[in-house]
């Protein structure tokens, strides 16, 4: 494997003493000196800044946009206005996962398509494999950096360099060509922390003047930097699913619960259409649930998950919450185990600790 | 370069642990150096009362929220106390590695084992090495 690639922002993360760790091919900080616990206190509190550059780009154009997009994500777009957002899952035709992401509608026939770092060159194959009609496709990961501001402290900060009225940005929105301390940007009020925020793009070269003005800006609002390892804590609280946990190559969307982002009765037909709508009708046996350690001990990626004497399932994702002091979970189980048992037991090593369900998310911020 | 702290009167172990004897017995924890690169720690498993432990395989689990790592038994020995505290208060470790942090007690087996590790100053180097 080739050697991983640093973001524009490196040099801040090593100035701020990251511990910066091999992700997805990329160089980025997992955390900074005061901790993974208090920056996610920090993001639910003030407000952090994540560099999420690693994130991928790509660019859908031409007369058949829209049409080529309805065909290969779940979600229907077409209600989509200008300068809206949508997320979807991708799907391979037995309904197993290609990746999740985000639609950004510039207008009908031009749209930018946010992709996980790990799954970028895979999705550009894929989207290249299901081409049809006229469109163009590009990835533009190579030329864009990207930082997210979370945080209830985050349009305070924003707005002192920006024009641009941001407190009137709705969720899921964006708007291309902002002035940020002078600097071109797409900001979207976008995130993946369960808290206010915004993620902002620019371009690599412009990219160390923006990260210098955010983090100008943001000392009166106690901005402080955090780490992929917050990030990963963040969105489990919030119950985001994050490719390679909660979906998968053999993993549906429906398993994960994400339904209302599968539209089973959209009128054109999709990849995976049939496959998720039989197994819509069919049930399933391994369905998504929040799980709540009832004693000590952190249940994570893989342990066993039992009922009795029974295996009824794994964990996909799970850590110590610092927002709840709790230690918590989602995992894939059997739903008619879960309905039979009122207490569940984690594996953890060779003993049992015990569990049970609880509602997703884990958290959600007041508004 | 971060500044850990390194005491004298313990022996430390290239797996980061130390081991302070007291007459017949002898207390194990996790340097300073250790607990920060584990950081925050979350969760103790700790062994029985009354288990036997051996030099170099793992006697107890440390975990952080990102990760889990074993506890090796500096010696041999039968461990004669756990510190129950960390049950509730794990972050000991973090806090007071030395003290309040203590894992458990061993029955010292063979003080010749005790030798064989480092002291303050062999550690010093050792901890300054992993750092480059």
């Amino acid at each position: 494997m080739s050697e991983a690639k640093k973001t524009p922002f490196y040099e801040k993360h090593v100035a701020l003493e990251g511990k910066i760790v091999d992700y997805s091919g990329w160089f980025l900080p997992v955390q900074f000196p005061q901790g993974l616990v208090e920056e996610v206190h920090a993001t639910r509190r003030k407000a952090t800044l994540f560099d999420v550059s690693h994130m991928g780009e790509v660019s859908v154009e031409g007369k058949d946009a829209e049409a080529f997009l309805q065909k290969i994500v779940t979600n229907d777009i077409s209600g989509l206005k200008d300068g809206a957002i949508i997320y979807s899952p991708v799907c391979y035709s037995d309904g197993g996962v290609v990746d999740d992401i985000l639609i950004y509608r510039i207008n009908a026939e031009s749209f930018c398509l946010v992709v996980n770092a790990a799954n970028t060159d895979k999705d550009y194959d894929w989207f290249l494999e299901n081409l049809s009609g006229d469109v163009e496709l590009q990835n533009l990961s190579p030329h864009f950096a990207q930082l997210a501001l979370q945080g209830p402290e985050s349009v305070a900060i924003l707005q002192q360099i920006t024009a641009e009225p941001l407190s009137g940005m709705k969720y899921y929105h964006f708007k291309k060509d902002v002035a940020v301390a002078g600097v071109k940007c797409i900001v979207s009020r976008t995130g993946y922390t369960g808290e206010d925020g915004f993620e902002v793009y620019c371009s690599n070269d412009e990219a160390p003047s923006l990260w210098d003005a955010i983090w100008e800006a943001g000392q009166k609002h106690d901005l402080s930097p955090a780490g992929l390892g917050a990030r990963d804590v963040l969105r489990l609280e919030a119950a985001m699913p994050l490719y390679g946990h909660e979906l998968e190559r053999e993993i549906t969307p429906l398993q994960a619960r994400l339904d209302r982002f599968v539209a089973l009765e959209k009128p054109v037909s999709f990849n995976g259409q049939e496959a998720l709508r039989r197994q819509k009708q069919e049930g399933m046996n391994r369905l998504l649930f929040g799980l709540e350690m009832l004693e000590r001990g952190v249940p994570r990626e893989g342990y066993p998950v039992t009922a009795g004497e029974e295996e009824i399932g794994w964990v996909s994702s799970g850590s110590y919450s610092p927002t709840l002091d709790k230690f918590i979970a989602m995992a894939f189980l059997d739903p008619e185990a879960v309905k039979a048992n009122e207490e569940l037991k984690v594996v953890i090593r060779s003993r049992t600790y015990r569990a049970r369900t609880t509602k997703l998310p884990f958290y959600r911020r007041e508004k | 370069m971060m500044d850990y702290k390194i005491v004298d009167g313990v022996r430390y172990t290239q797996k980061h642990e130390w081991v302070r004897p007291e007459g017949e017995t002898a207390a194990v924890g996790l340097s300073d150096y250790a607990q920060d690169k584990l950081g925050e720690i979350v969760f103790v498993e700790l062994p029985e009362v009354g288990a036997k432990v051996e030099a170099g395989k793992s006697s107890a689990v440390i975990e952080s929220v990102k990760a889990v790592a074993d506890l090796y038994a500096p010696i041999d020995g039968t461990v004669i106390a756990v510190n129950e505290e960390l049950l509730d208060q794990p972050e000991l470790i973090n806090s007071d590695p030395y003290g309040g942090g203590w894992v458990y007690k061993v029955e010292i087996k063979d003080e010749s084992q005790l030798e064989a590790l480092m002291d303050k100053k062999a550690y010093e180097v050792f901890v300054a090495e992993e750092e480059d």
